[in-house]
């Protein structure tokens, strides 16, 4: 077994040449994404709008769990003070909006060092559990305080993105602002995977005790790219509640886990692209399966089996096998 | 001068005693080894060094300071890295990645670094790369550099683990059975690795089940037998022993490898 994986091994040295097309590829396919949304009409430019959220979202998830190595099944909680915080000082306080999303991301990075804490030192399923009880408290906060939420009614009413005079008055500059934020949030995870803090957190997920014995702050450093994570969750709920102009609890329940599970697990979980990817083609999924009727949610979960079992890396990581990288 | 002082240290797990009372020194610049039987307690005797544990009694000193109650971070923060008996890599990480981990105590930067990216960290990262390289073409791992650690030969596991403990500058390095599960010619490769650690003025403190290789590079050897040091000294010392011959060298319980 160990002898027939060295056989196969590729030889690095000879290689460092040829193009970076994986990376090509999916730029292209980004560009593509971002000129088409532009010439579409309302409805795509709403389904796209949702995947780039998702996408932004999927990003700070995969902070916490693909790069870390640690899970949170609570994160829509993070999502949602993001989008009821942005809602309310926004259509109640008249906050600008890109202050309100700042103020929100601050707060909801504060509540994740609160409630991480003592979560954090929990262990595998414990820390499932916690999480998912963060979620489910949040979500009943969100239908039972009605003077601050509005309960099952939703918050309507909320104001487009935009700061001072300037504000994203189409469903298509809402957009814009939004592919400007997400490309924000995706170089900010490329830069924090390949530092000293990116590469100790990836460390942790690979082994604890070898972290813990090069130095690496183990309990500190999963709290922090928890409290990335909800960051990023919070960011994503506030663009939700603009580009949408109203949200209920519904909009960020479980079904949100759910969802953002299954685009990081299709895409490819530990990489840059892969929530992009994931986020991408699950929005699109109902689409392309409409014709199946009444069997499509089948055919989705059918979809979604086959990608799990023969690629376990997600999409992504079909992409790498067939255009690997050619210098490291 | 003393880089290691193991002061009467005894742990017990319920009622076993896995260390009984060991005390001994490691001298700046020495390859120490310990060796004795499977389940004498040399793991044990690792884990309360490093700071995984702590002693029941007695206390290690380190450098000059005691260390015994610190955790392991803060150890390995003060210069004493140790290896895993099981091989402990990042595996999704490639194999440069594995050692630019090992940098991590002496280098710094955070979350903002990381996102601002100043010209120091850069100038840091570039250093890193470096150094990294370097110290792949020092164990001969050059060209494995961009692999996954999953996919490494066991032989090469280890080097890599040896490599990244490098990384980390430590002053003390411990290895736990370095070359169990080593062919021949590579139980030689990481000997050699081992000796040119030392000889670039790391000291090192390793258990070894390997007798011929234990032998070949310790410059001292404690023999730990159901959790007491029942020998120390050079390795001929350590061959002429009486007690050592009858605990095992020659005796029939042999080891398990
Ligand atoms: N964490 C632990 N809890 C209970 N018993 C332990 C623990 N670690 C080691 N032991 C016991 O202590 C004894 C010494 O083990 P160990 O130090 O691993 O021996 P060695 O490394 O020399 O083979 C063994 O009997 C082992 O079962
Ligand atoms: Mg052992």
């Amino acid at each position: 077994m160990k002898s027939s994986l060295t056989m196969t091994l590729p030889d690095t040295t000879s290689t460092r040449s040829g193009l970076p097309w994986r990376q090509i590829l999916l730029g292209v396919l980004a560009v593509a994404i971002v000129v088409y949304s532009f010439t579409a009409n309302g409805y795509v430019v709403t389904v796209i709008g949702f995947a780039a959220i998702y996408a932004l979202f999927c990003t700070g998830l995969n902070f916490f769990m693909g790069f870390t190595g640690q899970a949170s099944f609570g994160q829509n909680a993070f999502a949602a003070l993001g989008g009821y915080g942005s809602a309310i000082l926004t259509a109640d306080y008249s906050v600008e909006p890109a202050v309100a999303l700042v103020l929100t991301m601050g707060f909801s990075g504060l509540v994740a060092l609160i409630v991480g804490y003592p979560t954090l030192r929990l262990r595998g399923h414990y820390l499932a559990m916690a999480t998912f009880a963060l979620g489910l408290i949040t979500y009943e906060i969100s239908i039972n305080w009605t003077d601050l939420t509005q309960g099952y009614m939703g918050y309507s009413g909320i104001p487009p993105l935009g700061i001072g005079p300037y504000y994203a008055d189409s469903p298509k500059a809402q957009l814009a602002v939004i592919f400007v934020l997400l490309a924000l949030g995706v170089i900010a995870a490329a830069r924090l995977k390949n530092s000293r803090f990116g590469r100790a957190c990836r460390a942790i997920a690979g082994s604890e005790l070898a972290a813990g014995a090069l130095g690496i702050p183990v309990a500190r450093y999963k709290l922090i790219s928890f409290v990335i994570a909800a960051v990023y969750a919070s960011a994503a709920g506030s663009l939700f509640a603009h580009f949408v102009g109203f949200i209920s609890p519904e909009v960020f329940g479980t079904a949100m886990v759910v969802q953002s599970f299954t685009m990081l697990y299709l895409g490819g979980i530990g990489t840059i692209a892969g929530p992009l990817i994931g986020a991408v083609v699950v929005s699109m999924l109902p689409e392309v399966m409409r014709g199946l009727k009444d069997f499509q949610t089948v055919g989705y979960l059918l979809l979604l089996l086959a990608i799990l079992i023969y690629a376990p890396r997600g999409l992504h990581g079909l992409l790498e096998r067939i255009l690997p990288d050619r210098e490291g | 001068m003393t880089m290691l002082d193991i002061r009467d240290i005894t742990k017990r797990f319920g009622g076993l005693v896995a260390n009984d009372s060991i005390a001994f020194t490691v001298e700046a610049g020495q390859i120490f080894a310990v060796i004795g039987p499977n389940g004498a307690g040399k793991t044990t005797l690792f884990n309360m060094v490093a700071g995984t544990f702590p002693p029941s009694e007695g206390e290690v000193a380190f450098d000059g300071a005691v260390i015994s109650g610190r955790s392991v971070a803060e150890i390995a923060q003060s210069g004493l890295v140790r290896t895993y008996q099981l091989v402990q890599l990042f595996k999704q990480m490639t194999v440069a990645e594995n050692v630019m981990v090992g940098f991590h105590r002496v280098t710094t930067g955070g979350v903002f670094s990381a996102l601002v990216r100043p010209p120091g960290v850069r100038r840091q990262e570039r250093e890193i790369r470096e150094k990294t390289a370097e110290i792949l073409e020092f164990v001969g791992l050059s060209h494995r550099a961009d692999v996954t650690a999953d996919l490494l030969p066991y032989g090469e596991q280890r080097l890599l683990e040896v490599a990244r403990a490098l990384a980390a500058g430590p002053k003390l390095l411990l290895l736990d059975e370095p070359a169990a599960g080593l062919n021949t010619e590579e139980t030689a490769e990481l000997a050699r690795v081992v000796r040119k650690v030392n000889e670039n003025g790391v000291t090192i403190m390793l258990i070894e089940h390997d007798m011929g290789l234990v032998m070949q590079i310790a410059h001292r050897i404690a023999v730990l037998d159901f959790g007491r040091k029942i020998a120390e000294g050079t390795p001929e010392e350590i061959r002429a022993h009486p007690e050592v011959i009858a605990a095992y060298l020659g005796g029939t319980e042999g080891y398990d490898d």
